[in-house]
């Protein structure tokens, strides 16, 4: 988890010099797609500029939200070995105490934050009462987490029936802004600018602001230290002294407390309704094999692939575009089943 | 396999003794909606159609108690037979009302043939070759189709609207594209285009639409868009968020309560949204009135009006119920004189009289609309004009609308 940056690259570079050729020759294509105004000849090729540049952005900050899912789901695994198949549901009923606070109150933060801390205290009392009985019992635990996600499912579908919810986000948090990028010039030179909603900026800076932040505790705090040396050797670890219930504890209510602010998150940029724990469990999945089980910054890597494959399917090929995604899982299981953070 | 045999025979004997007995005293109806998925809302609605239908009858019908039994599905076709073959093999309903979705109901058309004492009376799906081609004869259709829905919208927005040129947004299956093709058809035919390039197909349950609103082209006058329940208030959302402002006009049920009602923002962009459909909700009409009032009173935490699923399944439920007493509750024969009766069947809706085709198809009233914001602040639908009696065929003989081809993401084609 923690090559530390400009020894890695400079490393990267010397043992890989054409692949860092290759990346390096990409990412300037890609910035002068972004910032350049599109000639005639890659209009007709691609399409507008307009489409494009949205569509990366949209792939890029839905990768955010998928981060922000699935890093919780992937730091419970990475710690306990449990596959917790009621992630989804987590996510859910995030969202719905958020809702119902949000609207209490009049104030969208405090449903966030509420939606964090009842998850996180949900996620503490699963572990407590539930898994610690089974510990070791991977295949157990996971039964379990299905039968859990399964119950919640109908008791959410009781309680806030079928209807779809929407967050009311802050007004300054709505519509749209321009940014400084030109989509096209038209024939009096006046150049038009890309209008990009600023909710979905929103949510990338939050996304990025968790990853550094989790990077932040994993690797330079003492907690993240064990957290760590658990995921290498659980039994060590205890051996050395350290109370592991109360990290596994720890882990879970953060895991599970990002899922509940996920919903949040997710919910306003989105909406919520019954069906989206199992489609928010489906994506961490993917994300997951995709980036390596266990692995935070493999969570970021697959969650923004799995964005932008999703987006540009969406806009490229609608129909056939769910094909990509599970195009990549296959590519990826089968060049490398470990996932592509993921250690052998 | 003798000894499964012989365990059937058992237990077909055993049931046939028993079953002299129960007949005489209730009916089994089976309903089936979608209580699950991306639809689950307009399945709740469908649901309070088939009790109010049952609530005005009583539970009774042609002197026979009527035991109710649900089944769920999420709009895909599998899950709907899964659910209907429980219904139909395990539970042994002699009647069935359901289901929901398009695709759903030409599975479930598939399966009715296979059990031909059982009367199958379509929900609220309203795929066009349901009916239309293939029929099965143990199906019938007492709420109209998504092509007949959009009876006159394609000539309004062309001689009122004064569009030309349109996209067009639809989930990807049998019930969008029948809406297409009923909406393009006349649309088209004035002059109207919707070039392949300018159509989107997304599948059902979608969330993320901002990259197909990025995709949209700019050079046309509006937007048709045909997306239901959840996937139409994501859509609407995120078309607002994105600073949309191309005109939008809607499917049958992308501005119909099941979207409008739900909670959260006020969709005021919506309103002036051409659409038609087989009801609207201001409809000055005491039939259309004493329905909201009775749905209003039986469920007050329902919409603030009755949605389409709402009136197709108490369409539905109302004339299997209605053929019920024609037959004085006598399924003994298989239901052959009862599905005659239904054949046979002419009765006022809340949106008029209905009666089926020789496919056994509804040919009723349809409503053309306009989103308006009510007294209290409510979206509703208000009437703009109401086209009588349309029938599956639009007007031709059965031959001539056959030579228009099976509806698909291309036909019309609209060059």
């Amino acid at each position: 988890m923690g090559d530390s940056g400009a020894g890695g690259m400079r490393q990267f570079v010397e043992r890989h010099t054409f692949w860092a050729i290759i990346i390096l020759l990409a990412a300037a294509v890609l910035l002068w797609m972004i910032f350049a105004v599109w000639p005639e000849w890659l209009i007709s090729a691609i399409g507008r500029k307009k489409t494009f540049v949205n569509t990366l952005l949209n792939g890029v900050t839905l990768g955010g939200l998928y981060f922000l899912v699935a890093s919780g789901f992937t730091l419970v695994f990475g710690l306990m070995r449990n596959v917790n198949l009621a992630h989804g549901s987590l996510y859910l009923l995030g969202a719905y105490i958020g809702y119902e606070v949000a609207e209490a109150s009049g104030n969208w933060f405090l449903g966030l934050a509420v939606a964090f801390l009842a998850m996180a205290a949900s996620g503490v009392l699963m572990q407590v009462l539930i898994f610690r009985r089974m510990e070791g019992d991977d295949l157990r635990q996971t039964l379990v987490t299905i039968a859990i996600s399964i119950i919640a499912a109908d008791l959410m579908l009781a309680v806030w029936t079928g209807t779809t919810y929407q967050f009311a986000p802050p007004e300054w948090l709505f519509g749209a802004t321009t940014l400084p990028i030109v989509s096209v010039v038209k024939a009096s030179g006046d150049p038009v600018f890309i209008k990009y909603p600023i909710y979905r900026l929103t949510v990338l800076g939050v996304a990025l602001t968790v990853g550094i932040g989790l990077w932040l505790f994993l690797n330079r705090t003492k907690i993240g230290m064990m957290i760590r040396a658990g995921v290498n050797d659980r039994q060590m670890l205890s051996a050395s002294g350290v109370n592991v219930q109360l990290l596994f504890a720890l882990v879970f209510a953060i895991g599970a407390g990002l899922a509940g602010f996920a919903g949040v998150v997710g919910g306003t940029a989105l909406s919520i309704a019954p069906g989206e724990d199992i489609r928010y469990l489906l994506a961490s999945l993917i994300v997951v094999i995709v980036g390596g089980l266990g692995s935070v910054t493999g969570a970021a890597i697959g969650a923004l692939l799995i964005g932008l494959a999703e987006q540009f399917g969406l806009a490229y090929f609608p129909t056939y575009g769910v094909v990509l995604t599970f195009l990549i899982m296959v590519v990826v299981l089968a060049v490398r089943p470990q996932g592509l953070m993921g250690e052998g | 396999m003798f000894r499964l045999g012989k365990t059937t025979l058992v237990a077909a004997t055993v049931l046939a003794m028993a079953s002299p007995v129960a007949a005489q005293e209730t009916v089994k109806m089976g309903a089936l909606a979608t209580l699950e998925g991306a639809f689950t809302v307009l399945g709740e609605d469908s649901m309070r159609g088939v009790y109010m239908a049952l609530e005005e009858f009583n539970y009774t019908a042609g002197g026979k108690k009527i035991e109710l039994i649900t089944g769920s599905s999420d709009a895909s076709p599998d899950s709907a037979i899964r659910a209907t073959r429980k219904l139909v093999e395990q539970d042994g309903v002699q009647v069935m009302v359901g289901p929901l979705s398009g695709s759903e109901g030409l599975a479930v058309k598939d399966y009715a043939k296979t059990q031909p004492n059982v009367t199958f009376l379509n929900g609220s799906s309203a795929a066009q070759d349901t009916t239309l081609r293939d029929p099965a004869d143990n199906f019938f259709r007492f709420g109209t189709e998504g092509a007949q829905w959009m009876a006159g919208l394609g000539e309004y927005v062309y001689k009122e609207k004064g569009y030309r040129k349109l996209a067009v947004l639809a989930e990807d299956y049998s019930f969008p594209y029948t809406q297409v093709f009923g909406f393009l058809e006349p649309f088209c035919r004035l002059g109207g285009k919707a070039p392949a390039d300018a159509r989107f197909w997304v599948p059902i349950g979608n969330k993320d639409y901002s990259s197909v609103i990025a995709a949209l082209p700019d050079d046309v006058d509006a937007i048709y868009v045909a997306l239901g329940g959840a996937d139409a208030v994501n859509f609407l959302t995120q078309y607002e968020q994105t600073g949309g402002e191309l005109p939008l006009i809607g499917g049958s049920i992308t501005v119909d309560q099941t979207v409008l009602g739900s909670k959260g923002r006020t969709r005021d962009f919506v309103v002036g949204t051409p659409s038609a459909g087989p009801i609207s909700d201001t409809w000055d009409d005491s039939r259309w009135a004493g329905f909201v009032a009775a749905y209003k009173k039986q469920f007050p935490d329902g919409f603030p009006s009755p949605s389409l699923f709402a009136h197709a399944y108490y369409v539905n439920t109302k004339a299997a119920l209605l053929a019920l007493d024609t037959v004085d509750g006598n399924l003994s024969d298989g239901g052959k004189a009862y599905r005659a009766a239904l054949a046979a069947l002419e009765f006022e809706t809340p949106t008029g009289m209905v009666k089926l085709d020789e496919r056994r198809n509804a040919v009723a009233d349809i409503f053309l609309t306009e989103v308006a914001e009510g007294p209290d602040g409510n979206l509703l639908n208000k009437t703009i004009k109401v086209i009588p009696q349309v029938s599956q065929t639009l007007g031709l003989s059965y031959d001539e609308f056959l030579k228009y081809g099976a509806v698909s993401r291309e036909n019309p084609v609209c060059e």
